[in-house]
């Protein structure tokens, strides 16, 4: 009996390695193509802390140069950006993020307050499977799910990848260990040039009220900020597209005030922080490229330094070391994209 | 809640957990929380509830009024043992024979009623509206069906007949009653249970048992790989290749075959995961599958497949017919006036014609599955009526034993079969004639070459796996035909290890989640 017990615990165990390395080979790598699932889970490689953290959706990863930032101004910084990251993901990555660290600053792009519900799953997961278990994913599981979601599926994601293994390519198995870095403290770089063109005409809404469970998160972030002495600074990204209505930006002044919160509205500030949409966007004008989210760090690397205690850490030998490399790493993949665009 | 959904496995795991952890004597009771409980999440309203409960409690009292019966006959009989004749002894027999008939009648009538009433209202409907012109058609009413009523109903009557038959005493408990009529696995898709079979392991008490747990187990790995790696990958090539008629001539075939295939894994999975459900409990179950596509004929398929039903129509439809007072004056008529050779068989074709006429019913409310019951009818008949001509020709060729001619028995049955089960495809009885003829007709081969079968809906993958599933399944099926078992009880890590093995393949290969639609079994249906 006792040698059967043995056997049937090593066979489980045996289960449980097979098992476990299939979820690894299955689940995507977000290496080529759609990077952005590599995002959250890269933040828990960073050694250092960062004095501001962004949040929000693509209006901060791609808008955003972290290391333009740091060669500018000192600015020790990470974005925690995901696609269509939801007000309340950006609440529990927010919580989650000041587990590790406590920043400064923190900015919060209120462009996704528009959706007061579970949007994609496939936005979800890059949202979501990156992040380390805690209370805060179990919660932002919890609250961004569809209807067809399954709690167990983030718990065990070969339930959600298994019908992957007829679609594994040559990168599952060379990341299967380890990932390459794709992004730049969270920044994600796009050199090429697509000017912007004209934007379909805004559709007139019936109601222009923000949702009141996305609100709801915006306040859990201010209080969350609050409790711990981080100053949160709301902005809209210079971006006009996704149209963001007057009505919109009226409602999110009015919480500004009432919460004695800085909100700042870049859209009419593109000239302000010198954007040129002709030669500084990659997508017709969704998503600033790097030329012009160096432009837009440039101009909102001032406006942290000139209101916030930062600090000017280029001065700071360890950190002068890391983010030297960090800088290398950067430049080297400017040239990588600009000459596999000329190729 | 699917076999198939989490909420279901979760739900099976705490109740197994709870069921080895109360008290031996509340295991029964919990099972039957338990069925309610399953039963209750398949519609919340708890309208199911209420029609199991009713039909639970009709068979109760119509029960206990037949023991008290025969209580007061057996003491009648014994008290005045000495002085009554045998005549009288004969006539007070049939007396109270006759007072069960009536409480058995009433107890049928009104169970097969709900059945009825609940099942084939808008059948009829449909079918007298086709006489009526628009103006003056009958609406549909709209029905509650509650889930699994077909066989909870059939398996309460077969109780309640028993009972009449003396080949068991009622059950005095109404709990215990209420668990037998409701026991959840089996309120999916069956089987058909006895109440002799199941009387003696459902409410006994249970230790936990490593041979129920593992042999549990295996029997609920195997129906999930059948169900999930298999039905519900390959339904979505059959429901593209049925539901447009412009996949007609070879693709019928296909349509035929897959659909073969996905039954075959559907139904014989969700009584794997039902029969190993009850074995972790300790509880046995009648098997309702016997490698039924191992059959040589229509005769021995049906003696293989859904053996329950088949059983259950024999015993209480075929036979109380055949041996009925009109039927034995029929057979009689027909033996003077039409001879022997043909008047032995009017009583038992006519017998075997109602039987396979209910049996279509029972399968659905619709024409397609009266035309389906009545083919295997015609099917069955004309098999048995070549019987002197297949004698004669095995006389003549002596091929019976040869292997080849065997598979070629095999093979014959499955594609009849498959073709007759056409009806529940197309499920409309001029159409699946039209097409099952363009088979015939429009033969065009090309289809397994040029690339067509790949826009069915499933990929080159899924074929993949649906031919390795395939291979898996009939070396399974194969040692069973030839060993009698699969495992050898002494070799615990072989099964424990392709349990491992069957787990993965059902993890990563099975057809759930995101991309996939939960399907329900076939047979739920019904």
């Amino acid at each position: 009996m006792k040698k059967r017990i043995i056997v049937v615990a090593s066979l489980v165990l045996i289960l449980c390695l097979v098992l476990a390395a299939a979820q690894r080979l299955l689940m995507p790598k977000y290496q080529d193509d759609v990077i952005e699932g590599s995002m959250i889970e890269e933040y828990y490689d960073e050694e250092l802390n960062h004095e501001v953290v962004f949040i929000g959706d693509c209006e901060v990863y791609e808008n955003f140069s972290t290391m333009k930032l740091w060669e500018e101004y000192g600015i020790t910084s990470y974005i925690r950006g995901s696609s269509q990251q939801l007000a309340w993901q950006s609440y529990y990555l927010l919580e989650d993020t000041l587990k590790h660290e406590t920043p400064k600053v923190v900015v919060f792009n209120v462009l996704s307050l528009k959706y007061n519900e579970p949007q994609k799953e496939a936005y979800n997961r890059m949202s979501i499977d990156g992040m380390k278990w805690s209370m805060s994913k179990v919660n932002n599981i919890k609250a961004s799910m569809t209807e067809d979601e399954h709690f167990l599926d983030y718990v065990f994601p070969i339930l959600r990848y298994h019908s992957r293994w007829s679609e594994l390519e040559k990168q599952d198995f060379e990341h299967f260990f380890t990932k390459d870095k794709v992004t730049h403290n969270g920044y994600y770089m796009r050199v090429d040039v697509r000017p912007q063109g004209p934007f379909p005409d805004p559709m007139p809404l019936d109601d222009y009220t923000l949702g009141s469970n996305a609100m709801s998160y915006l306040d859990k972030m201010t209080a969350l900020c609050e409790e711990k002495g981080i100053e949160l600074v709301l902005i809209k990204a210079p971006t006009e597209f996704p149209y963001w209505y007057p009505e919109w930006d009226e409602q999110i002044v009015k919480y500004a005030e009432d919460h004695g919160l800085t909100y700042i509205n870049m859209i009419p500030l593109q000239d302000e922080i010198g954007l040129d949409m002709s030669v500084d966007t990659y997508d017709a004008g969704l998503h600033l490229n790097l030329s012009g989210a160096e432009k837009l760090s440039l101009y909102f690397g001032k406006f942290l330094v000139d209101n916030y205690q930062l600090t000017d850490y280029r001065k700071n030998e360890t950190y002068a070391k890391v983010y030297g490399e960090k800088l290398d790493y950067y430049y080297k993949m400017i040239e990588e994209q600009k000459a596999e665009l000329e190729g | 809640m699917l076999f198939t959904s989490a909420k279901f496995i979760a739900f099976l795991i705490a109740l197994v957990f709870l069921y080895y952890l109360v008290p031996k004597k509340a295991q029964w009771p919990l099972l039957l929380i338990g069925s309610y409980a399953f039963y209750y999440f398949a519609d919340t309203s708890g309208m199911y509830l209420i029609f199991i409960i009713t039909t639970t409690i009709s068979a109760y009292f119509a029960g206990i009024m037949m023991n008290k019966v025969n209580d007061k006959s057996s003491a009648y009989l014994k008290a005045n043992k000495e002085t009554l004749s045998k005549e009288d002894k004969k006539a007070y027999k049939a007396k109270m024979k006759s007072k069960k008939w009536a409480i058995l009648l009433v107890c049928l009538i009104f169970n097969i009623g709900i059945l009825s009433v609940t099942k084939y209202t808008n059948f009829v409907i449909n079918n007298i509206n086709t006489f009526l012109s628009d103006a003056s058609k009958l609406q549909p009413i709209a029905m509650i069906v509650p889930m699994g009523i077909s066989f909870y109903t059939f398996q309460t009557c077969g109780y309640i007949i028993d009972v009449y038959r003396g080949k068991h005493d009622a059950q005095r408990n109404p709990f215990k009653l209420a668990l037998f009529v409701s026991f959840f696995p089996q309120l999916v898709q069956g089987p058909i249970s006895r109440y002799s079979d199941m009387e003696a392991s459902l409410y006994k008490e249970h230790k936990l048992n490593e041979s129920d747990i593992s042999e549990g187990l295996t029997r609920i790995l195997w129906g999930y790989f059948k169900k999930l790696v298999v039905a519900d990958r390959i339904i979505t090539a059959v429901t593209t290749l049925i539901s447009d008629t412009a996949y007609s001539g070879t693709y019928v075939f296909v349509a035929m075959l897959f659909y073969a295939f996905e039954l075959y894994c559907d139904f014989t999975g969700g009584i794997d995961i039902t029969i190993g459900i009850a074995r972790i409990l300790g509880i046995t179950l009648k098997e309702n599958f016997n490698l039924p596509y191992f059959s040589k004929n229509i005769k021995e398929y049906w003696n293989r497949w859904h053996i329950t039903m088949g059983t259950w129509f024999t015993d209480y439809i075929f036979y109380p017919i055949s041996v009925s007072g009109p039927m034995l004056k029929l057979s009689k008529w027909s033996r003077e006036h039409l001879g022997q050779n043909i008047g032995k068989r009017v009583s038992v074709y006519l017998s075997s014609l109602i039987v396979w006429f209910t049996t279509g019913l029972w399968h659905g409310a619709a024409w397609n599955f009266i035309v389906w019951g009545l083919m295997n009818f015609v099917v069955i008949m004309i098999s048995q009526e070549l019987e002197p001509l297949y004698a004669k020709f095995h006389g003549k060729f002596k091929v019976k034993d040869k292997a080849w001619y065997g598979v070629f028995e095999i093979v014959r049955t499955i594609f009849l079969m498959s073709m007759i089960r056409m009806f529940d495809c197309y499920r409309d009885v001029p159409l699946t004639f039209k097409m099952v003829g363009t088979m015939f007709t429009r033969v065009n081969l090309k289809i397994f070459v040029d690339g067509s079968l790949l826009n069915l809906g499933i990929t080159k993958a899924d074929y993949i796996i649906l031919v390795v599933a395939f291979i898996i399944i009939l070396s399974v099926s194969t040692i069973k035909y030839n060993r009698g078992f699969v495992f050898n009880k002494d070799k615990y890590l072989l099964r424990y290890s392709l349990l491992a093995v069957l787990f993965v393949l059902i993890i990563v290969f099975g057809a759930y989640g995101v991309g996939y639609d939960s399907t329900q079994f076939i047979y739920n249906q019904f």
